[in-house]
């Protein structure tokens, strides 16, 4: 089978052309931040910002979830431009996140505390004023709680749900600042329309879905 | 702006199924016709109740919660159904400067909605505008189509006994022609 040969951080890889920068990468034990990346989605959401690389030649950093790898790539993902639109695009998320590690189900096992230690990062941003929605949590499933006060927005549970569920219970609604993973007309999830699969709380990379008390699949069989 | 809060009768749900309806049947099943057929049921109904939006779901085969998206996501689009009257308020730069928040904050007290509802009794509707091209007279509402100027929030509450003392006179006219 062909294969393309490249260079990501000195390291040389062979990869299936066609694939993915960011999959190569990541297969390859090279941690690249990302929140929205989803490996079977055909179109990368490209919605996170969080993974740009330098490649050399380019004139500036690139997305990583876009980007095909080619023969004799070299790539550069701890570039001072790239990991300064990292940075900028991780403080802006956490300027609109309800900060609370200490009482957070996600705490140790969260995607955003990886991204801040990779990033030498701090979780909260001192440079931008916090800016929050305290909106209601929603507990109204037997299974999980959503809090959308912790939600990225990577669509990753979007995703999942439209996989199992042909007429997707959750989806994106309102624009801006406002804007929501949410369902039809806002209503609670609760448990009528919803397979009780829970995917959706497995893929959440944050603390926004998670298992109410003593309802971890894992935790129930064992 | 939340769903609509309007409740609407067994009578009008079944109207709306039915001309909703009429509507689809002049599309094919297809994702691209959705704005198009959702400008055209508000253009029947005057907004796009709940019921219209699920039937449209059903029609292109999508998730509900798609359409939900769509219409919350165009200003264009409007959850509750249009008031008799419809109050603008205007928050452009100049109407920013001179306190239009403020005089949101006046209607929204008011009238009891928050902007893009509708009062129960469907009297008024409450929207936010971005410059009505009248900045000299900021802060501006726009009252049924006329621009207000300075609509402080005294101005809010003379506003609102025009239109009171306006709905009294007519009930009058009716009782005495009665």
């Amino acid at each position: 089978m062909k294969t393309v040969s490249l260079t990501i951080d000195g390291k040389k890889i062979t990869a299936r052309p066609g694939e993915k920068l960011l999959r190569v990468a990541l297969e390859n034990s090279i941690y690249i931040p990302n929140l929205c990346a989803i490996r079977d989605k055909p179109e990368p959401s490209a919605s996170c910002r969080l993974c740009f690389v330098e490649i050399e030649g380019g004139e500036e950093p690139v997305t990583a979830c876009t980007i095909d790898v080619t023969e004799g790539m070299v790539v550069n993902t701890r570039g001072e431009k790239a990991l300064a639109l990292v940075r900028a695009g991780f403080e802006l998320l956490m300027a609109s996140h309800a900060l609370d590690c200490a009482h957070c189900p996600a705490n140790g096992n969260c995607e955003l505390q990886k991204i801040a230690r990779h990033l030498k990062a701090s979780l909260k941003t001192k440079r931008l004023r916090l800016l929050l929605r305290e909106l209601p949590i929603d507990d109204s499933n037997p299974l999980f709680t959503y809090d959308p006060n912790k939600c990225v927005l990577c669509g990753r549970c979007v995703w999942v749900c439209r996989q199992n569920i042909k007429s997707g219970v959750f989806g994106f609604a309102h624009r801006g600042f406002e804007r929501v993973m949410t369902t039809f007309a806002d209503e609670p999830i609760g448990a009528d329309r919803c397979l009780d699969c829970s995917q959706c709380v497995e893929v959440c990379p944050t603390g926004a879905l998670s298992f109410k008390e003593g309802k971890r699949p894992s935790t129930e069989d064992g | 702006m939340t769903a609509s809060k309007q409740e609407t009768t067994t009578e009008e749900r079944e109207q709306i199924k039915q001309e909703t309806g009429q509507i689809l049947n002049g599309f094919s099943r297809k994702r691209p016709g959705l704005i198009p057929i959702l400008q055209k049921v508000q253009g029947k109904l005057g907004y796009l109740p709940r019921e219209a939006m699920t039937a449209i779901a059903e029609y292109l085969d999508i998730p509900a919660i798609d359409v939900y998206g769509v219409v919350t996501f165009y200003n264009q689009f409007r959850l509750n159904p249009p008031g008799r009257h419809s109050i603008k308020v205007c928050l452009g730069t100049v109407c920013h400067m001179k306190g239009g928040y403020i005089t949101l904050d006046a209607w929204k007290r008011r009238l009891g909605i928050s902007p893009r509802e509708t009062t129960d009794d469907r009297e008024f509707d409450l929207d936010t505008v971005a410059c009505v091209g009248c900045c000299t007279m900021a802060p501006v509402t726009v009252v049924d189509d006329k621009p207000e100027g300075v609509v402080e929030p005294t101005r809010v509450d003379g506003i609102l006994l025009a239109f009171g003392y306006e709905r009294e006179t007519k009930d009058k006219e009716k009782s005495e022609s009665d």
